[in-house]
């Protein structure tokens, strides 16, 4: 089959290897009809994280037919149409009991990797590095999905690839991003990032009752998308954000702020770890910026939301504000499974068309040069979906 | 050279003592996940026969017995006099969380199982086999061995990328 593989730093490569097959009972296979590239691909692109190996497929949001079963998977059949979360759970343990999935257990095999780092380990994920597993990806012609029986979501006849593509990350990853802001009546919330998670936490924000979004970037069509979401919006090329926070609140500052941006750039290993950070951290300067800015702004009892990826250490967050200001934080990998119903509702409702994201829809022939764009923001890319099987 | 090799490790996995007890209790198993361990061939009630993969794909063998067995608590076994390897080992099982409240179903957090592991490698060949096998972070090739213990008993399979596909 065709699959995009990574090389190293800006170096993917379609290539041509082999058919995934089935290892374990409860895996499945699925040939894959959409597969879009995510904001958190671009520091695997960009060469951030030392646990990519070459040759890995990359990809975590991917959607297609059931083609073949493990003796373990009787929920789907072949043929079915499903999207794949990009968290891999197995549904028996402590944490997936709670509905915790991105914390399983048992689905990272090197789970020993992450333990050395954070101490335990998150689930495994697809496409995302040796220390989350390092399972094949799904950017590619066909993906293996280990815990089928538990991953894999039937789509309801009557909704399109566009329609509930992006289950599989970011409109989930958006939504619980604003369930952690513990949205009140009246509330105000601020986002900085409008990426595809910006967008759909400045969606799920009104969902969930807020009565303003706030949304923060610099890229021109990025903030058109926020305004055409009903967020206003405030450019920090043009603003100090702190104090335009401050003086449309009243003073007071928003109940809820939340970093969509994360700090990108601050992927690193198991070795050395405190010198890449101050090295990343010279270099990309401005990325933690947004974490502290957005607790220094936040008001007094609020709450930060951080779904934005961060793998290692910080420096200098302002503790002192944190923790005199009373706030609370919540964040984590996004418990995909918890969602896939509900949301589906939603776009059935039609209270939300997450088509709106999509700006480029290119065969996956020509991923190296859709990364490019994305990575640039060229020809205002915000979202591209990649249709594999597609002539280029 | 050779040394001697103690580690011990503890993991909660979610089922029951009953559960965990019976499938350790077939040393026939503990191949399935124990990764050094080629084979056990259980003889009788009390006694069976190891087989770990040595140097050059040849292999180590040796003879244990039950030393101790109570149901749900409690396997401790040992290599029998005159061994090739002294080996021993013992693993506990304890329910984790107490009492049963129906009213908070949660509060059932499965087994917290801790096993025990010691090798006293002899002087020569042999013992530099299992001192090679073993004594490179042995902690974690004991974590490891129970991480993939506690895969097969919550999920029926061990998490794997082995036989995927990648690039060149």
């Amino acid at each position: 089959m065709k699959a995009l593989c990574w090389h190293g730093t800006k170096d993917v490569r379609v290539e041509t290897v082999p058919d995934p097959k089935i290892i374990n009972p409860r895996d499945a296979i699925v040939k894959i009809t959409s597969t879009a590239i995510c904001g958190s691909d671009l520091h695997l692109y960009d060469g951030w994280n030392p646990t990519m190996q070459k040759g890995d497929i990359l990809g975590h949001e991917f959607m297609g037919e059931v083609v073949e079963l493990g003796s373990g998977v009787k929920n789907v059949k072949k043929g079915d149409r499903v999207v794949v979360p990009f968290t891999i759970a197995c549904g028996s343990c402590f944490f997936c009991q709670r509905t915790l999935w991105s914390l399983c257990d048992n689905s990272n095999p090197n789970a020993w990797m992450a333990e050395a780092e954070m101490g335990y380990s998150p689930s495994g994920l697809f496409g995302y590095s040796h220390l989350t597993g390092g399972y094949a990806g799904g950017q590619a012609e066909y993906a293996r999905v280990p815990f089928a029986d538990v991953g894999l979501f039937k789509i309801p006849d009557g909704l399109s690839d566009e329609q509930v593509l992006f289950l599989t990350d970011v409109f989930p990853t958006g939504y619980m991003a604003a369930e952690n802001c513990d949205i009140q009546p009246g509330d105000t919330v601020a986002i900085w990032g409008c990426g595809p998670v910006g967008q759909f936490a400045i969606r799920s924000a009104y969902m969930l009752g807020a009565e303003r979004v706030i949304a923060i970037d610099l890229v021109p069509e990025r903030l058109q998308m926020a305004k055409d979401g009903g967020a206003e919006v405030l450019d920090i090329t043009e603003v100090e954000v702190g104090e335009a926070l401050k003086e449309m609140t009243g003073g007071i500052g928003p109940d809820s702020v939340m970093d969509a941006v994360g700090m990108e750039a601050h992927g690193f290993g198991l070795e050395g770890f405190y010198d890449r950070v101050k090295q990343a951290a010279r270099m990309e300067t401005d990325r933690p910026n947004v974490l502290r800015q957005a607790i220094v702004a936040c008001r007094k009892g609020g709450t930060v939301s951080v779904p934005g990826v961060y793998t290692g250490f910080v420096d200098k967050i302002p503790m002192g504000a944190f923790m005199n200001k009373g706030l609370t934080m919540k964040t984590g990998q996004t418990h995909i499974h918890r969602y896939l119903h509900p949301l589906t509702e939603r776009i059935q409702n039609g209270e939300i068309d997450p088509t709106f994201l999509v700006t480029h829809r290119l065969p996956l022939e020509q991923a190296p040069h859709a990364y490019e764009i994305f990575k640039h923001k060229q020809d205002n890319c915000i979202k591209v979906v990649l249709k594999p099987g597609q002539v280029a | 050279m050779t040394q001697n090799i103690k580690v011990e490790k503890t993991v909660t996995i979610n089922k029951s003592p009953e559960e965990l007890y019976r499938f350790w209790h077939d040393f026939e198993n503990l191949p399935r996940f124990m990764k050094h361990l080629k084979a056990v061939e259980v003889k009788d009630a009390k006694r069976s026969h190891w087989i770990t993969s040595g140097p050059l794909g040849g292999s180590v063998e040796w003879d244990a017995d039950i030393t101790e067995d109570q149901e749900n608590e409690l396997i401790a076994w040992k290599s029998i006099d005159g061994a090739d390897v002294n080996h021993s080992g013992s693993i506990h099982f304890k329910p984790a969380s107490h009492g049963s409240n129906s009213a908070a179903p949660n509060a059932n957090r499965g087994t917290q199982v801790k096993v025990v592991m010691a090798y006293n490698p002899p002087a020569g060949a042999i013992g530099d086999a299992i001192a090679k096998l073993f004594g490179e972070a042995p902690e974690q090739q004991l974590g490891d061995d129970l991480r993939r213990f506690k895969m097969l008993m919550e999920t029926g399979e061990i998490a794997t990328t082995e036989g995927q596909p990648q690039g060149q």
